[in-house]
Formats: structure tokens, C-alpha cells, sequence
């Protein structure tokens, strides 16, 4: 994507510039860390008894208003027939064309004081990369509003009625909800618990409550940052339908909008921690790929977990999973009895089911873990059986998917049942599969060419053919041996 | 392999111990190091030998079938066109008896099987075949 040859194109007409007020924005991004600075040499000089010295503060902030201001002047972006073309870079000069047939997300970031100054961030992924190709920082909030349905539409000029931005809304979180759900976390129980204990300690024993406090200070802090972020983060929190996937608004000082895009969804897992169970509360989980390329190391893909739903009824989350995987609700057992001799702590949860597209597991010791998986991306199945699990005739049988984290797994189930489900899943897998991917012709219809590789053979002679450029070659393959038939005739 | 593996490190050991024993303690000790050394020696082999019957694999005609495990007993099914890349490793023991690792990388982290212990040409060949199936098969993300 990137490319060291500046002006390779003559500098034309169309560029455009980011929005004026981008460098004050930009040193916005410092305010944290100034104020930071600040605080300490004024305390520092109060130690010293001397006055403070912020002069370095003032240079600081200068320079990076001077490097802001630069940026600004030497970024320009414009678009290229189907390609987003970004310019940057005073000295080791810096040209990225995003090709708009790839792009597979972009993100519209707002931290705080961009906010107050009307301008976003807009952040653009393609797909094969799973990090950010390219940013825009900043855009006035309007532009970057229509620039990101430009980007999604594919096309610059058509489909923008396809993703139109009033998609249904699908589920959103109020603030008492989170508040209360975050709360109700482990993290703020043992935040509030120790520090009303401290409160209490030091109504008796003030000196001990002192070292303790001292001890166990950063520790707090660090809590009192994680609830922090899982109050900001999810604040205002809100799930939108579109065409290509699921938007997420979300966020209180930086707010951060992503899709979740539904071809990409390797794994479902709703979440009901103990505390919030009185309340029928539950979080939503996705394993969402990052990338499609496959390369010869392995490190092509990329699985990231993103909450769909902070908080939320069973409605809400039953809703949401309806809308991704089709509410896939097959039948589940839970494992035999005996199993209990081997899970005493977790038995009162297992079950397990599948159906022809997914598989279903719940498991969990006191948060009930529910985990669907589709079995067409299942990478693949395992069956495992530990040596307390061979005198009871139990074994387990694993789901595995892209990441490393989510799989769905049947816990504790018989031995026979378990071989059968090891041969069941892989078939069934395999039909998924080949049934999961459709002909490439059909999605050249919205504009966009089909990815050269092996898709299922259109004449159906052969189980699959070579799709290249745009057309069927005359390569064939069949059960892997590959050999060579003239295409039929283009449709 | 693993057998003689353990052959080779039970009478290098065997030797060294002996010497050891010899220059600093005198016949007896040495002896008794020897005999240790040989106990442990065969008790390792035994283990080595079970792990090494326990590890077998299946081509089918859509994925590979990978067991192992004496203790914990696992089974993977990969199916071809899951395969990211096979791999081919022949550490320095390995290299000695001639014999190569062949390792099937997915995009699951927990799936990732290994077949150690085989012929070099064997290991090529399945490497090439594995390769050739994925290839042919393979399915996105």
C-alpha cells in the first residue's frame, strides 16, 4: 500500500486538505501528558522551596503547535479513480493509496478536545492488515461523516443510498445500566471494598491504615483506571444495523465508531457474570478476523475481540445474535453424571449442542460462558482426554477457530458420543464450507472482483475451479489433483 | 527415534557419570552412578516408547488426522484447507538419524499438530502433499 515514490502521479487538480483547526487538535493529544509534567514540577519546586520552572512546558507546546501546523500544510488527500490517495510528510515524504475495493472498516475516533472543536479523526483498515492504513486527523465532523460512507460504499459516486447511515438501531446501553453493571464488577467490588476497609482501619488504627495505603496505592489507582475506561469507554454505547455489518457508537471524552462486519464473525460468546445474574444482564462478545491474506508465516491473521454489548437483557443480546448468526438455537444435553466427579465447580453449567451450521457450548465455573461458533469457520476439531477422565469414560471435544482465546468446546461428554461428534463436526464443517462460498461471479455484481483462488466449480464437473482476474481458468482440481478443462463459455 | 534418542544420551551419560565417579570417589561409586544412570535410562525409554506408539496420523480424503498422548489422549482433526502453511524441521538429533518434523500451522492457535519422528522422504512427501491438497481447497477467512 505504501509507496516511496512521491508524485508519481502529476499533481493534478482534487486535492483536499485536512481541516484548519488540525494542529490545535493535535496538541490536544498532549494536554494529558503537559498537565502531567506540570503538576510535577510544581511539586517539586514546592519541595525545593523555589519557583516552579514550566518555561520548558511553553517550548514544548510550541514546537508541537510549529510540527502540527507543518503537518497540516504538507497532508493533502484526494481520490484516484477507486483509490484513496494520502500525501504526508515534510522530509521522508509519505504517499499511501488505499484501494476502496479493500477497505474493511474505517473508524471515526473524537477525543475530547477535537470534540469541542467540531473535527474527527477518521482511521481507515484494509483488509489483510488488521492495523490502520491510513488516518486522516483531522477532518471537520461533517466531512469525515460522508468521506467514511464514501470509503464503505466501495464506489465514490454510486451505492451511497446503500449505506445511508439510518440504519435500525439494535440494542444501545444507558448510562444507569452501565453504571450499575460496572459496579457490579469484580474489579470496582474489590476497588470499593478496599477502600472503605482502609476507611474503617483508620478510625482505630490511623497509623496502620497509612503504610497500608502506601502499599497498596498504585494497585488502587490501577483499579480505579480500569473502571474508569469501562465507564468512558462504553459510555453512550449504541449498535446500529447497516449493510456491511454491525456499527458501534461508543464512548464519553473519545468517541469511537467501528463495524463489525458480519462474513468476518469467527465466534459469539455472551457472558453472565454471577453478580449481575439477579438483574438478567449479559455481554456480548465477537471474535471478528482482521485480515484475509494467508501468508507463508502465518501472521496474516489477526482475531480481535470486540464487545457488541457492553450490557444488556437477554432480549437485547438474543436480538443481536439473531441478526448475526441467524439465532442458531439447536438443542443442547448436558454431559453425563458422572461427569460431576470431574468438574465438581463447573458441572452446574455444561451443556453442550450443535445443529447443521453451529455449534452451541456453555461452560463456566461462575460466570456462565455461552459460545456459539459457525461451524463453517471452524479451523479444527479436537478431541482430548485426560487421565481423570478415562476411568469415567468421558472425553472432551474442542471447536477451535482463528485466535487464540474462543472456541466452543463439549465438555465431559461420553466417549462415544464424543468420537461420533468428532466425525459429525468435520463433516459437517466441510459441508459448511463449500457451501459458504458462492460463486465469485455474483459478488463482481456490486462492483468489486472476487479474490483470485479456488471457489466451487460453476459447471459442477468438477469440485472446484480456478478463479482469476475476473474469470474461470481452465484449471480444475478434485480431491487435490489438479488437472486441466476449458471453462464454459462466460456467462 | 526417540528410542534411540534416549539411547544415545542413556550411554553418553553412562560414560561421563563413570569418569566423573572414577577420578573423584573410586570403583564403588562409580558403579552405583553407572547403575542409576542405566535405570533411568530404561525407565525413560519405556515412556519414550509408549509416546512414540501413541503418535500416529490418517490421510483422508478432506482433512488429516493427527493422535498423540499417552497420559492426556488428544485427536485433531485439520481438514486441508485449513492448512496456512506446513512446515518441515529437523533439529540436530533429528538431522543425526536422518529424520524430519513435519508441522501443520492453522489459523487457530490450538490446532497447530505436529508429526515429529519421520523419514526424510516421507516427511517431503507429506509436506508436498499437504501443501498441494491446501492449496486446492483452501477456503477464506
Amino acid at each position: 500500500v505504501t509507496e516511496d515514490q512521491p508524485d508519481a502521479v502529476p499533481s493534478g487538480e482534487g486535492w483536499r486538505r485536512l481541516h484548519p483547526l488540525s494542529p490545535v487538535a493535535r496538541v490536544g493529544r498532549l494536554v494529558p501528558a503537559l498537565a502531567f509534567l506540570f503538576l510535577v514540577s510544581t511539586v517539586h519546586s514546592k519541595a525545593e522551596n523555589s519557583t516552579a520552572e514550566t518555561d520548558y512546558l511553553v517550548v514544548i507546546t510550541l514546537v508541537s503547535a510549529l510540527y502540527g501546523y507543518i503537518h497540516w500544510m504538507v497532508t493533502r488527500w484526494r481520490f484516484e479513480g477507486d483509490t484513496l490517495r494520502i500525501e504526508t510528510g515534510l522530509i521522508r515524504k509519505d504517499s499511501r493509496r488505499l484501494p476502496l475495493a479493500r477497505v474493511q472498516a474505517v473508524d471515526i475516533v473524537r477525543p475530547l478536545l477535537a470534540r469541542m472543536l467540531g473535527v474527527s479523526e477518521l482511521r481507515v483498515r484494509l483488509a489483510g492488515s488488521g492495523s490502520t492504513d491510513g488516518r486522516l486527523a483531522y477532518l471537520a465532523d461533517a466531512e469525515a461523516a460522508e468521506l467514511r460512507l464514501v470509503l464503505l460504499a466501495g464506489h465514490h459516486e454510486s451505492d451511497l443510498a446503500l449505506s445511508s447511515n439510518t440504519g435500525l438501531p439494535m440494542a444501545s446501553v444507558t448510562p444507569g445500566r452501565l453504571l450499575g453493571s460496572v459496579l457490579l464488577s469484580l474489579v470496582s467490588i474489590i476497588l470499593i471494598g478496599s477502600v472503605v476497609s482502609l476507611a474503617v482501619l483508620d478510625e482505630f488504627e490511623p497509623r496502620t491504615a497509612g503504610t497500608v495505603a502506601g502499599f497498596l496505592a498504585v494497585y488502587l489507582l490501577s483499579f480505579a483506571g480500569v473502571v474508569w475506561r469501562r465507564l468512558a469507554g462504553q459510555y453512550g454505547f449504541i449498535a446500529v444495523e447497516g449493510p456491511e455489518g454491525v456499527r458501534i457508537r461508543r464512548g464519553l471524552l473519545q468517541t469511537i465508531s467501528e463495524t463489525v462486519p458480519y462474513g468476518r464473525i469467527q465466534a459469539v460468546r455472551q457472558v453472565e457474570p454471577l453478580l449481575w445474574r439477579p438483574f438478567g444482564w449479559c455481554r456480548l462478545e465477537v471474535d471478528v478476523a482482521g485480515s484475509t491474506a494467508r501468508n507463508q508465516r502465518g501472521e496474516g491473521t489477526s482475531v480481535v475481540r470486540k464487545a457488541l454489548l457492553p450490557v444488556g437483557s437477554q432480549q437485547d443480546s438474543w436480538h443481536l445474535l439473531a441478526r448475526l448468526l441467524g439465532a442458531p438455537d439447536p438443542e443442547r444435553t448436558p454431559p453425563p453424571r458422572r461427569a460431576r466427579l470431574k468438574a465438581p465447580l463447573s458441572f452446574h453449567f455444561l451443556s453442550a449442542g450443535h445443529d447443521d451450521t453451529h455449534a452451541v457450548c456453555v461452560t463456566g465455573r461462575i460466570n456462565r460462558a455461552t459460545t456459539w461458533v459457525p461451524l463453517e469457520k471452524s479451523q479444527s476439531i479436537r478431541r482430548v482426554q485426560g487421565p481423570l477422565q478415562r476411568p469415567l469414560g468421558l472425553a472432551t471435544v474442542h471447536v477451535d477457530v482463528a485466535g487464540k482465546r474462543t472456541r466452543a468446546e463439549f465438555r465431559d461428554r461420553e466417549v462415544a458420543e464424543a468420537d461420533l461428534l468428532v466425525e459429525r463436526l468435520s463433516e459437517l464443517g466441510r459441508l459448511a464450507r463449500t457451501r459458504g462460498r458462492p460463486s465469485p461471479a455474483a459478488s463482481t455484481s456490486n462492483g468489486r472482483l472476487a479474490p483470485s483462488g479456488w471457489y466451487p466449480d460453476p459447471s459442477g464437473r468438477h469440485e472446484r475451479r480456478y478463479w482469476h482476474d475476473g474469470h474461470w481458468t481452465e484449471h480444475v482440481a478434485d480431491r487435490g489433483r489438479r488437472s486441466a478443462e476449458a471453462a464454459t463459455p462466460a456467462r | 527415534m526417540r528410542r534411540a534418542e534416549v539411547a544415545a544420551f542413556t550411554v553418553v551419560g553412562s560414560a561421563l557419570f563413570g569418569l566423573i565417579f572414577l577420578a573423584a570417589l573410586g570403583a564403588p561409586a562409580a558403579l552405583a552412578a553407572l547403575a542409576v544412570v542405566l535405570t533411568v535410562g530404561a525407565a525413560l525409554s519405556w515412556f519414550v516408547r509408549r509416546r512414540y506408539r501413541a503418535w500416529r496420523y490418517l490421510e483422508r480424503n478432506e482433512d488429516l488426522i493427527v493422535a498423540r498422548g499417552v497420559m492426556v489422549q488428544r485427536l485433531s482433526v485439520v481438514p486441508y484447507g485449513r492448512m496456512q502453511f506446513v512446515e518441515l524441521t529437523a533439529g540436530p538429533i533429528e538431522r543425526l538419524f536422518q529424520l524430519s518434523t513435519v508441522k501443520l500451522h492453522t489459523a487457530a492457535a490450538a490446532s497447530d499438530a505436529r508429526i515429529p519422528g519421520l523419514e526424510r522422504a516421507e516427511a517431503a512427501r507429506l509436506r508436498d502433499r499437504l501443501t498441494e491438497l491446501g492449496e486446492s481447497m483452501a477456503a477464506g477467512m
